[in-house]
């Protein structure tokens, strides 16, 4: 699976939980949510992605058009979504 | 006519404003010749009669419809009472001392019988009628031994015969205007097509303005055929192979209605197909796809010899099952041993049984050791399980059908019960028609927002994909209205999750008039279906995929139980969340594991104990980790990483959105076993096609959308030798597995054993109940109507905020408008099954329908072909105007491949279940001259594929 998917799909999952007032509860639904859902294979290469793009910088990220979302980091996500992955 | 099998009482039971069974009725005790019978308050005498084993000749009565009184055949005498009443009009008094033959009562019978009888043709012998006519019947009962009046004279005898409808033809020559039919169509249908036409010896029955049938707003729904008692309106089958001699009970394999008919049989042939007036989904009713549209089971395209080829570019080979199995157990596991465990999957199909769903998902999870099993609701109402799980506690509906009988409010949202989900629909319209309140919330003019006596007290004309803006404001209406259910909250939810729910939508932001200008619908029209909803007693919503197919799908199936539980209409009769569901086994096949993340009876697979169970009765270990869901598998597939699939019963290269994607999914795979009835468009770039069996040809259950568990009866040998269960069981086997069901009733006695919400569900507790609604247990032995009556499942319900978030798809100065895609009456999804009958007469193209203003802008008239290209490709439709879209939007619907509607849909999806934004795409639509390189490339795909097939496999001529 390509990781632009990846990054679509997951921040698609981290804009429900942007709603959630509680940063840390938000944070753990997300990752509890690509847990429950996703094939390991889906949440291994979003992690290797986070770990090797998430320090790269926005204008970097090569993502495409629909994937990256306003205020996303360097891995192309949101930052709920960015830190959810890396407490996978 | 009247089923073979069924036993008319006259007269509906008493009380019968719908279909709720009246409370309890106060008993009357009355004579009828003699004999004591106690009924029920308000029944008729004909039924009472009927009850006691006498049966009072009859003609404009029959028990599925209201009393009329017009035949006058079934004149009783009553002590201390005056002249001759009609003792389908005449209601039961205690006391009463009813006569029903006497010398007087006879000779008034023969007087009525030699007048019908002196304009009706006299060829019993060779009428399709012949030995299940109610008129020949009662000139008989009645003992008409002469005609004095002669034939002679002014008749009917030459009135002209319609044989216009593809199923039924119209011989007026027989008809005696008893108006069965038009009641029929007016009670049962709801369609009001038919009247009497003229008055006295001029009446006739005539469709619309005098129309033939097929020209006239019949919906073919067979009704007034079915109530017909004479031949007048005949089934052509029945007229082409006469009556038949036995009838089996089973379900629809249509939509999620689940209605259950009688096969009427002769031999192993199907003469006719008849709702089951016993049928709890359906009281005895049908549309015109479940009744006629069965041609397809014997079409002559259905291949029924299993082939093989190793590449898609092969002929195909015709081959025993025995060596399709071995070839395809070998490829699986030659697979599984290059590219690892993981590289196979498979998708179960919600036509087929539960019995078969479950063993499909056994055969993943225990046989191919992987999770990587899932089904076609993933493209239709997965988000309805997760929502509804999410916030009640369980993934499905909470009512019967029959509850909408007990509603003041109907809300219906993102659904066409009139074209998807016929005759629930028309038992919605019975209750509107009895003044219930109607709201729509859907970007078309639907039929149901203006039908006869039908009239939406609001239509919210919402934009495509602002379904969360437009529920967030009607909830912001009602708890700034001061319209929370505020007991039934305190008691009923977590009071945390509430509050942050009630602060969230009270935000002005949440405002009708601050989401006008997204969803384009007056606030003025919010508030007023707000406060409808929120304060006219039971009000109920129902839902279809205009709600879950979107990108926030899942989002809106819980603003929509949000909604429901604030106002407090969840947990009793008349109320609820009701999914329409699309296809007949949709909710089984949930129901039964078919998710990658799910047991069955949704219990998670990393839910330790739930695993143990199942790794103890099937003696394996199971994986903890979710599997693959179906557009994974396509990308998984794209990036190498997935080589084997094995679908039964879907046609992912038709439905499935971005038909090009998932094309060149499946050529990336190097084993694609397809099972399926025809060689459909996946067929096409398979490696094994292993022949399916129709819903006639086995035994089994499916589950309806009231969680409504039916059995489907095996009428006939399956074609191909085998059943679809007994096919995955081979494969089983040839993958190892010891696998060994004699018959699917041990199938559901596994799923008994280990689901707790099915424990009370057997073959033999349904012979006995003739349907069970799960759960179905020790403390719900009969099932159970209505859900989350004194508590939710999860205990205490649960708000969610739903932020509303514009899908990325939006119109732009390349693609201007939102193009949208829904279903018709006469066709059923891919069209596999209903493009193979009759029902084509009525549609025979997917057209576009588009608003005139947006159609005269581009010169495009009615009937022109037109490109309609999105972001993922481009077909060619012809377009149809008409003002029931609005500007800015078309709509299609994808019922033939040819259209290549899903070439068009995009990879968006559902955030939490990934189910495709088909309501959605942005295009641009011009006028052309020819089909789209699309079409041209599946024209030539289509007929290379053809001629792979051997000779003889196909008598269908090619295209």
């Amino acid at each position: 699976m390509s990781v632009a998917d990846l990054v679509r799909m997951a921040n698609d999952i981290g804009r429900f939980f942007e709603a959630e007032p509680d940063r840390s509860v938000a944070v753990a639904a997300i990752a509890s949510h690509l847990r429950r859902f996703w094939d390991p294979r889906m949440r291994q290469r979003l992690l290797e992605h986070v770990r090797t793009r998430g320090a790269a910088s926005v204008a970097g990220s090569g993502e495409g058009e629909a994937g990256v979302a306003s205020g996303a980091g360097g891995d192309g996500l949101l930052p709920l979504v960015h830190e959810a992955v890396l407490s996978l | 006519m009247r089923s073979i099998a069924e036993h008319d009482l006259g007269t509906p039971p008493p009380a019968e404003t719908g279909r709720v069974a009246p409370p309890h009725a106060t008993q009357v005790t009355l004579a009828i010749d003699g004999r004591e019978v106690t009924v029920p308050e308000g029944t008729s005498v004909m039924r009472a009669a009927a009850l006691a084993g006498v049966a009072i000749p009859k003609l404009c009565a029959t028990d599925q419809l209201q009393a009329f009184g017009s035949c006058r055949l079934c004149l009783v005498q009553v002590e201390g009472r005056k002249g001759f009443p009609a003792s389908c009009t005449t209601p039961v008094a205690a006391g009463m001392k009813v006569c029903t033959q006497n010398d007087e009562l006879a000779r008034l019978r023969r007087g009525v019988m030699e007048l019908y009888i002196s304009d009706h043709p006299l060829d019993c012998l060779t009428c399709p009628a012949n030995g299940h006519c109610e008129l020949q019947d009662m000139a008989g009962a009645v003992g008409l031994r002469e005609v004095r009046y002669g034939y002679q004279g002014a008749n009917h005898l030459d009135a002209p015969r319609d044989a216009s409808n593809p199923y039924f033809t119209f011989d007026a020559s027989k008809c005696i205007v008893c108006s069965r039919c038009v009641r029929a169509c007016d009670e049962q249908q709801g369609t009001l097509a038919l009247t009497i036409s003229g008055r006295g010896f001029a009446s006739a029955v005539a469709a619309s303005q005098a129309d033939t049938f097929l020209d006239s707003e019949c919906v073919s729904c067979g009704a007034c055929v079915q109530a017909c008692p004479t031949a007048t309106l005949s089934e052509k089958s029945l007229i082409q192979k006469g009556q038949a001699e036995h009838s089996v009970v089973t379900t629809c394999a249509y939509c999620g209605v689940g209605c259950s008919f009688r096969a009427e049989m002769r031999g192993e042939d199907v003469v006719r197909m008849v709702p089951d007036a016993d049928g709890m989904a359906n009281h005895g009713h049908s549309c015109v796809k479940g009744r006629f549209a069965i041609g397809y089971a014997s079409h002559p395209d259905r291949i029924t010899t299993p082939m093989v080829r190793g590449s898609t570019s092969e002929p195909w080979r015709e081959v025993g099952w025995d060596e399709a199995i071995a070839y395809a157990a070998g490829e699986l596991r030659r697979i599984q041993a290059r590219h690892g465990r993981d590289s196979i999957g498979a998708i179960t199909s919600s036509r087929c049984t539960n019995e078969e769903v479950y063993v499909m998902q056994k055969l993943v999870r225990a046989g191919f050791g992987n999770n990587n099993v899932d089904t076609c609701a993933r493209v239709c109402h997965s988000p309805t399980g997760y929502g509804l799980k999410e916030t009640l506690g369980e993934s499905a509906g909470t009512q019967a059908f029959d509850s909408v009988m007990a509603s003041d409010v109907i809300v219906v949202i993102g659904a066409n019960p009139t074209d998807a989900h016929p005759v629930f629909a028309s038992q919605m319209k019975r209750r509107l028609r009895q003044g219930a309140k109607l709201v729509v919330v859907d970007p078309r003019r639907i039929d149901l927002v203006r039908t006869p006596h039908v009239q939406a007290t609001h239509h919210l004309q919402l934009r495509p994909g602002t379904n969360v803006a437009l529920a967030n404001s009607l909830a912001h209406v009602v708890v700034t209205e001061g319209l929370v259910r505020e007991a039934f909250v305190r008691e009923r939810c977590e009071p945390a999750a509430f509050a942050a729910w009630r602060a969230f939508v009270a935000d002005a932001r949440n405002s009708p008039e601050a989401m006008e200008q997204v969803t384009g619908v007056p606030a003025a029209e919010v508030r007023g279906a707000a406060r409808l909803y929120a304060t006219a007693g039971n009000a109920a919503i129902y839902y279809g995929l205009g709600v879950t197919e979107h990108s926030q799908g899942s989002t809106m199936v819980m603003a929509i139980a949000n909604l429901a539980m604030a106002t407090g209409n969840i947990g009793r009769e008349g109320v609820g969340v009701n999914p329409l569901r699309g296809q007949n086994n949709v909710q089984g096949s949930c129901d039964m594991g078919s998710f990658p993340h799910e047991f069955p009876g949704y219990r998670h697979v990393s839910d330790a104990a739930t695993r143990a169970l199942f790794e103890r009765h099937w003696q394996v270990p199971l994986l903890a980790e979710p599997g693959l869901r179906i557009p994974n598998m396509f990308e998984e597939a794209l990036e190498g990483g997935f080589k084997g699939l094995y679908v039964q019963g879907e046609d992912i290269a038709q439905s499935d959105p971005d038909t090009q994607h998932v094309v060149a999914a499946l050529q990336a795979m190097e084993c694609v076993i397809v099972q399926d009835l025809f060689l459909n468009e996946t067929a096409k770039h398979a490696h094994v096609f292993l022949p399916g069996s129709s819903f006639l040809e086995k035994d089994g259950t499916f589950t309806n959308a009231e969680r409504r568990i039916s059995r489907v009866r095996r009428v006939m040998q399956p074609r191909a030798g085998l059943a679809d269960w007994e096919v995955t069981q081979r494969l089983a086997r040839a993958l190892g597995m010891a696998m060994d069901y004699h018959h699917p009733a041990e199938i559901m006695d596994e799923i008994a054993m280990l689901t707790p919400t099915f424990s009370g569900v057997s073959y033999d507790a349904l012979d006995r109940l003739g349907s069970i609604q799960w759960p179905c247990n020790a403390s719900h032995p009969g099932g159970t109507p209505t859900m989350h009556v004194d508590a939710f499942v999860r205990g205490k319900g649960r708000f969610l905020v739903t932020e509303y978030v514009p899908t990325s798809e939006r119109v732009n100065a390349r693609f201007p408008l939102i193009l949208t895609t829904g279903r018709i009456l006469s066709q059923y999804n891919v069209g596999a099954q209903t493009r193979r009958t009759g029902n084509v007469a009525w549609h025979g193209e997917d057209r576009l329908e588009i608003h005139p203003h947006d159609a005269g802008e581009r010169g495009v008239a009615e009937g022109d072909w037109v490109g309609v290209h999105s972001r993922s490709g481009e077909t060619v439709l012809r377009a149809h105007l008409t003002t029931r879209v609005q500007a800015g939007v078309v709509y299609t619907t994808f019922h033939f491949p040819e259209s290549g509607a899903n070439v068009i849909t995009t990879e968006n999806s559902d955030w939490a279940t990934n189910c495709p934004e088909y309501k959605v795409t942005a295009v641009q639509v011009v006028r052309v001259t020819e089909p789209s390189a699309w079409q041209r490339r599946h024209a030539q795909l289509d007929r290379q594929q053809r001629d792979l097939l051997p000779a003889g496999a196909t008598r269908v001529p090619r295209p």
